[in-house]
């Protein structure tokens, strides 16, 4: 059987009636990842002989009638930078690698695996997490499966080239700015940035700790919930990490968006957007008889206060090692880490004075609406080594400007379901924006929009 | 007239012992003219005096 394509809930079922052994899909996504790998450069570390003996436990537990998780036998990766024992947690640098291999998994992927998945290993990223682009000095470019000249977009680069190159049906990523609405646009898969501090970062390498999240990309809704619901739960090995009971959205994404208010955001939103990225938006909005448009307040200024937190808090995590081990960096990542040790710490609590009022106000948008549409980026993939492109005819970096749309929304924490919409010749990626906590208004959105065929994570050719 | 901002990066750059080769230099100050610019837009923004900032401290 061929698994390339197959959701992790129907390898998960095929599992369960014993249509297909955990081995054989495990040892299926492993023969992908060898021979799709090169061109693709999604995966810095395989751990297969750990995936193997995973599976075949769980074949074995099947085989003696003991229960198997709603993962039972799907093969997943991830981002570089959260901790797979017995590998140096790399974070995308070539200074991490120096690191002893870790003692033990990160909880999320504990979780997994106790839902039955397996882990095949350690995805490449942006280094340090500080870019947009998917680009990496140290172990090159992660590449987009519809097009490899062209970018995965960043930080999280190689856990949305996995699972859109069909190696894995599932993966996770972190997100500070938009690293993972980002990718999973450019590369026309969903993922899911849920709302700060419901899933744990313990043990995941850091870069903006007040900014930092953690969650799944996947080929459809259902993957993405079942997934999240996985990994649910207080952690207090992360501070961050609310103890806040689970809440189960698998039951509710079937729901339909009936009786759901939604909006479309305007203004900044629409600014410096190309015609694509206007083009998805439309397409969503029109299958979800969206009428109503608003103003997200202060959105650029949002974006800028996000900006200053990141370039400050990331100067501060890496200062020794900039002092250490500066050619050790990559030389775009380095001078805007040596920039932000410059910033004058007024404008930072300045920063974070905006940020609560900025809260304040975008939580009152939420009284009148369920859910806020928008753009994941403003253009389709561009080409590995392109640095710039035009922004509302101004040329701007692309490395820090493919975050315009995402970067206000995570500055305050917001849940997001970023959706494929399969545009051509390239995907693009709409944002479903909804109140802290409400992941399950945005994926019921979300698969409303999947069931209308609006939004698919389209199969590239190769 | 000699840019204040190059005076800033060479003074911190001693000061606080930040690394900065002179072909680093450029790059540098790009990055801390778009950081102060963006800081510079955040600040412009009348706050009340007793606005608290986003991470509140709990004792």
């Amino acid at each position: 059987m061929d698994f390339t394509w197959t959701s992790a809930n129907a390898i998960a079922h095929a599992v369960h009636d014993g249509q297909a052994r955990a081995r054989d899909v495990v040892a299926g996504a492993l023969a992908r990842i060898s021979a799709r790998n090169p061109a693709l450069n999604a995966f810095t570390a395989v751990v297969e002989q750990r995936a193997l003996d995973r599976a075949t436990a769980i074949d074995d537990a099947r085989q003696n009638g003991k229960p198997l998780g709603p993962l039972a036998g799907v093969p997943f990766a991830v981002k570089n930078l959260f901790d797979v024992k017995g590998l140096p947690t790399l974070a995308g640098s070539k200074i991490n690698r120096d690191r002893p291999p870790a003692a033990a998994d990160s909880p999320l992927i504990e979780r997994l695996e106790i839902a039955g998945a397996v882990l095949v290993g350690a995805l490449n990223m942006g280094e340090y997490a500080y870019d947009f682009t998917g680009e990496n000095l140290h172990d090159g470019p992660a590449r987009n499966p519809h097009d490899t000249r062209r970018m995965t977009g960043g930080s999280s680069s190689g856990s949305a080239g996995a699972v859109a190159g069909g190696l894995v049906p599932l993966s996770l990523g972190s997100d500070t700015n938009g690293s993972i609405r980002v990718p999973a646009a450019l590369c026309g898969i969903f993922g899911l940035k849920p709302t700060y501090g419901r899933l744990s970062r313990a043990r995941s390498f850091p870069f903006v700790g007040s900014l930092d999240h953690v969650g799944p990309f996947a080929r459809s809704v259902y993957d993405l919930a079942l997934a999240y619901d996985a990994m649910q739960g207080h952690d207090p090995d992360d501070p961050v990490c609310v103890d806040r009971p689970t809440e189960p959205t698998v039951p509710r994404i079937g729901k339909g968006a009936d009786g759901l208010t939604i909006a479309v955001a305007g203004g900044y939103f629409r600014a410096g957007a190309f015609p694509e990225a206007l083009t998805a938006v439309e397409r969503v909005t029109k299958a979800l008889n969206v009428t109503r448009e608003i103003d997200i307040p202060e959105a650029a200024r949002a974006r800028a206060a996000a900006y200053v937190i990141t370039a400050t808090e990331g100067a501060t995590l890496h200062l020794e090692r900039l002092r250490a081990r500066a050619h050790d960096f990559d030389p775009a990542v380095r001078d805007r880490l040596i920039a932000g040790a410059m910033v004058p710490a007024t404008l930072v609590n300045q920063a974070q004075k905006f940020r609560r009022w900025y809260r304040d106000r975008v939580l009152t948008l939420f009284k009148d609406v369920d859910a806020i549409i928008a753009p994941s980026t403003p253009c389709a993939a561009p080409m590995i080594g392109q640095n710039t492109f035009l922004l509302d005819g101004v040329e701007m970096p692309v490395r820090a400007n493919m975050g315009l749309y995402t970067q206000p929304i995570s500055f305050i924490g917001l849940p997001v379901v970023a959706v494929p919409v399969p545009l051509t010749p390239l995907p693009m990626g709409v944002q479903i924006i909804t109140a802290p906590w409400r992941e399950d208004v945005a994926l019921r959105i979300a698969h409303t929009l999947e069931r209308a065929g609006v939004a698919a994570a389209a199969r590239p050719a190769i | 007239m000699p840019d204040p901002l190059d005076d800033l990066i060479e003074a911190a750059a001693r000061a606080f012992d930040l690394p900065v080769e002179p072909n680093w230099k450029a790059a540098v100050k790009t990055n801390l003219q778009v950081t102060l610019r963006h800081g510079a837009h955040v600040a412009e923004f009348k706050l009340p005096d007793d606005a608290e900032p986003a991470p509140v401290f709990a004792a």
